[in-house]
């Protein structure tokens, strides 16, 4: 396969950028879409040229490393996939694609397609946990979790911070990271003591790094690789709502 | 140098109990005053740093992505052990130990393996306080499975993505202790050497990965919890950021590397296709659970696996080991999986492949129950090969996977270096010459939250340690040695890109000191690696800035470390001439071809010292006792 790349350079945060055009030759359809950039990077390597910038670890779906646009979609056109999974047998012979970095005030520009989201991890230490100690904890099985909330909770614990969501809005909001952590914790009874404190730190937070507000777009949800759904917003604007009325007494 | 385990006396149950007591304690208004570097953030570094943080040491913590959340750890999927016996079938501490030390084949230490079975169960509670979501049953009570040939069911389990929710339990733990400002957190950060004053571990040099600055900073005690060297063989199941340079760097620096050559090959992992694959993905152990593995009868035999008929099926591992059947332990199913590819009987286009068949599964419990088990690794499977496991049989093959080798530590997880400790995957402590299945990430947590916090306040309550600072001369020629080898690197101007260099790398290792290993074969390894360093150093090419975001130059560095590493992985290979774990020599099996140990010349760990580049290490020995259990020959029949 061929494919034509028109990839976002920018040396440095402060520098203004602009697209560089590039063909990948010889690509199998077998590639994972960072393979494919692989080789296109070997290829400037060998010329003694600056490598495009990405970042990946896992290349399997869920340290959330990865992620760019893809002709204007966050982790390219499959549903639910991360762009390290993505593959180049989804694409045709000399389709022409769009590489972008994440485009968010809160997610500045490091380099071509790295960006800053040390963001998310602020969101975290705001309240994104409960507060126990190593050593107190009783036996795990005095503590008991009814599946159904179990299951719910591992669904919204799923996300992978990537990032895609903030991405995709139009207002740039995490709304759906934020809320896929309340509502994690809120499912559980370990999140019960902290649970009104919890989303009002996390939210927050979350307007102070700069995010916007949630306009109920469901972009967010739509490029999710994880999948996690709207639902949780709703939940932690309900959790909010309540943690209002409950500190207010 | 003599080797001191530091094992406390006393009956094995109460060595653990017995040494904290005889430990030193760290006044608390004074644990503030001690700052404690930690380099990595997977289970072993976001552990220690949430424990001693919550204690109230002033702890500074470095990861190389760009947050502590996505360290490698996150990739585990399967689950992890503990010895609670909720499923009242048989389980005990006793029995974990035992199952342990006797998966590892008899070469970890007794004591060491004693306490992780013993401190596992605190894990799950803790881990449960924090919220982590495991998988329950009905009436609300932790479910559990068995995993990786246990015959008792001790897994706990969060789907198929328990390192990530462990991972990010540890994390979120961390974080509350940036926020409380008892840690510091600094990502994007790769170690690039130790610092040594007076012999003693006071600080680590990095370079900044954003920027290319290259920064100093100085502690009382650094902590050690890179990970493992799996990706030394280019292709593995680790991220592809995982990297021995960390270890690499203390070890040149004095810290001795113990038992290189014991790697495990994971059994399950998709098999290879085409030559610019980046990575090899894991297929979870447990679907060994449900899956059966074949190959054809006949080699050659390229009909699609439908056609094939019953009989005309060899499920070699029911075959061979009746009671254990699929289950068998990880290093026995990677090589018969080789044996029977060996024999031209592997599947799929490249012949380097078997089969694992749900269909009896799904005709028992339903396509519903399987997809409930299993699901997203069925997803992920069709993600990457475009086939449908629910219908056609998966193709699996094995791959490196995890690094029993490691760092030498005592029993305090300290290495040869003063106040230089090594938790987790970095050090070689707990799983001997094997690990077993959801042992990896129970050691890391173990390390972390409950064996740490003890172990370094001994030592900081009776080291003397001088105040320094980073302008301390050890600090300035430690920078301008990782920068002269940054300036190297980017002086070369070859050819050849670091990838390139570190495939060869990788190949020449998997075929050599892979899953079957001879002398000829090492020995050949031995002579050509230092060839290849060579070219390396002529030929590699490194374009791009290096004050500034260079992933390259990074990687450059990371494969220059690997080029002088393999040496000792393949000389620790060479010297063990008995087959044990995942260290298979093919001069030393039964007449059935299973590795065949030799307790009596090789009942030891291996700890090699540093000399120069090029130049042999030298040897040091730390016997093996068990007074325990009783060394026997493994067996799975
Ligand atoms: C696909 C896969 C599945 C697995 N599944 C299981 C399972 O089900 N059960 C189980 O028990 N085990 C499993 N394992 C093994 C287990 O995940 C690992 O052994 C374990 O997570 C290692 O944890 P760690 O904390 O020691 O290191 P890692 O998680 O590897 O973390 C290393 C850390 O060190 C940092 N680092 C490395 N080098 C440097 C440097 N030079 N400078 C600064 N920082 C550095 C990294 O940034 C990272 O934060 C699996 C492994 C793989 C690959
Ligand atoms: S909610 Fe989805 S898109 Fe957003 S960070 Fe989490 S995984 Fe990524
Ligand atoms: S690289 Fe880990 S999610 Fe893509």
């Amino acid at each position: 396969m061929r494919i034509f790349l028109k990839v976002w350079r920018q040396a440095t945060p402060r520098d203004r950028g602009g697209f560089v055009d590039y063909t990948a030759e010889n690509i199998s359809p077998d590639m994972s879409f960072l393979e494919m950039l692989d080789v296109v990077n070997e290829s400037l390597i060998v010329k003694g040229q600056d490598p495009i910038a990405f970042d990946s670890d896992c290349r399997e779906g869920i340290c959330g490393t990865c992620g760019f646009l893809v002709g204007g979609v966050p982790h390219g056109p499959d549903p639910g996939t991360s762009v390290c999974q993505l593959h180049m047998r989804r694409f045709k012979d000399d389709d022409r694609l769009v590489l972008e970095p994440w485009r968010a005030r809160a997610f500045p520009v490091l380099k071509d397609l790295v960006v800053d989201r040390s963001a998310f991890d602020r969101i975290i230490q705001a309240g994104g946990y409960t507060s126990v100690n190593v050593g107190g904890a009783q036996d795990a099985n005095l503590i008991l979790v009814a599946k159904t909330a179990s299951d719910k909770a591992m669904d919204s614990a799923a996300c992978i911070g990537c990032g895609a969501c903030v991405a995709a809005c139009k207002n740039a909001s995490a709304a759906l990271f934020t809320s896929a952590k309340v509502a994690h914790l809120a499912f559980l009874p370990q999140g019960q003591p902290e649970r009104a404190t919890r989303v009002v730190a996390m939210v927050e937070r979350h307007d102070a790094e700069g995010f916007g507000s949630c306009s109920n777009e469901g972009e967010c949800e739509a490029v999710c690789p994880k999948e996690i759904p709207i639902t949780n917003i709703a939940h932690m604007n309900r959790e909010y709502l309540r943690a209002m009325l409950v500190t207010r007494d | 140098m003599q080797l001191d385990s530091k094992t406390p006396g006393g009956p094995l149950a109460e060595k653990w109990d017995r040494h904290r007591f005889e430990s030193k304690l760290v006044n608390p208004a004074n644990r503030r005053k001690y700052t404690i570097i930690i380099v990595g953030t997977g289970l072993a570094g976001a552990s220690a740093a949430s424990s001693l943080g919550e204690l109230g040491y002033n702890v500074l913590s470095f990861c190389i992505q760009d947050s502590p959340r996505r360290a490698h750890s996150i990739a585990a999927q399967g689950g992890i052990n503990a010895a609670k016996n909720y499923q009242n079938d048989g389980d005990s501490i006793q029995r974990l130990f035992y199952d342990t030390v006797k998966g590892g084949d008899y070469r970890s230490r007794e004591a060491n393996v004693y306490r992780l079975a013993h401190l596992s169960v605190n894990i799950i509670d803790h881990c449960v306080a924090q919220g982590v979501p495991f998988a329950r049953e009905y009436g609300g009570l932790l479910d559990n499975r068995s995993f990786g040939g246990a015959q008792v069911s001790r897994t706990f389990y969060a789907r198929g993505q328990t390192g990530q929710q462990l991972l990010l339990g540890a994390y979120q733990s961390m974080m509350r202790q940036v926020e409380k400002g008892s840690v510091k957190s600094f990502s994007n950060r790769e170690m690039l050497d130790v610092v040594l004053i007076d012999g003693q571990a006071r600080g680590i040099v990095v370079r900044n990965l954003n920027t290319g600055a290259i920064e100093r900073y100085a502690g009382h005690a650094v902590l050690l919890c890179t990970g493992g060297y799996g990706t030394a063989y280019y292709l593995s199941t680790n991220a592809v950021n995982s990297n021995v340079t960390a270890a690499w760097r203390a070890h040149r620096r004095g810290a001795f590397f113990a038992n290189p050559c014991y790697t495990q090959i994971h059994p399950t992992c998709i098999p290879v296709s085409g030559t610019e694959q980046s990575k090899l993905t894991l297929m979870s152990e447990s679907l060994r659970n449900d899956g059966r593995v074949w190959v054809p009868r006949t080699s050659g035999d390229k009909r699609p696996p439908k056609q094939i008929p019953e009989a005309e099926r060899d499920y070699y591992l029911e075959r061979r080991y009746p009671s254990f059947g699929n289950l068998v332990p990880r290093d026995v199913a990677s090589r018969n999986a080789k044996a029977v590819c060996d024999e031209g009987r592997g599947v799929g286009d490249s012949g380097l492949a078997v089969y694992l068949d749900f269909q009896d599964a799904i005709e028992r419990l339903g396509d519903e129950v399987i997809r409930g088990r299993y699901g997203n690794l069925f997803d992920m499977y069709s993600k990457i090969t475009d086939d449908d496991p629910y219908s056609v049989p998966m193709r699996i093959y094995p791959a490196i996977h995890y690094t029993m080798g490691g760092l030498w530590v005592d029993y305090n997880l300290m290495s040869t270096i003063p106040g230089l400790h090594v938790l987790g995957e970095a050090n070689f402590a707990d799983h001997g010459a094997n690990r077993l299945g959801a042992s990896a990430l129970m050691q890391g947590l173990a390390d972390g939250y409950f064996v740490i916090p003890y172990t370094l306040a001994h030592y900081l309550g009776s080291a003397t340690l001088p105040a320094v600072t980073t302008d301390h001369d050890a600090f300035k020629a430690s920078e301008a040695a990782v920068q002269e080898r940054i300036d190297l690197l980017l002086s070369v101007k070859g050819s050849k890109t670091p990838r390139q260099l570190h495939r060869e790398l990788g190949g020449l290792l998997w075929d050599e000191v892979g899953m079957a290993r001879n002398e000829a074969g090492l020995r050949k390894t031995l002579e050509r690696i230092p060839q290849l360093r060579d070219e390396f150093w002529q030929n590699v090419s490194v374009p791009g800035p290096k004050n500034n975001l260079n992933k390259n130059l990074e990687y450059a560095g990371r494969v220059a470390d690997y080029l002088e590493f393999a040496e000792v992985l393949t000389l620790d290979a060479l010297h063990r001439q008995e087959s044990c774990g995942g260290h298979f020599r093919e001069e030393s099996q039964t007449p059935d071809g299973e590795a065949l140990r030799d307790d009596a010349n090789y009942s030891y760990v291996a700890a090699w010292e540093f000399q120069e580049v090029g130049k042999a290490p030298h040897l040091h020995k730390e016997p093996l006792t068990f007074e325990y259990v009783k060394p026997s020959q493994r067996s799975y029949k």
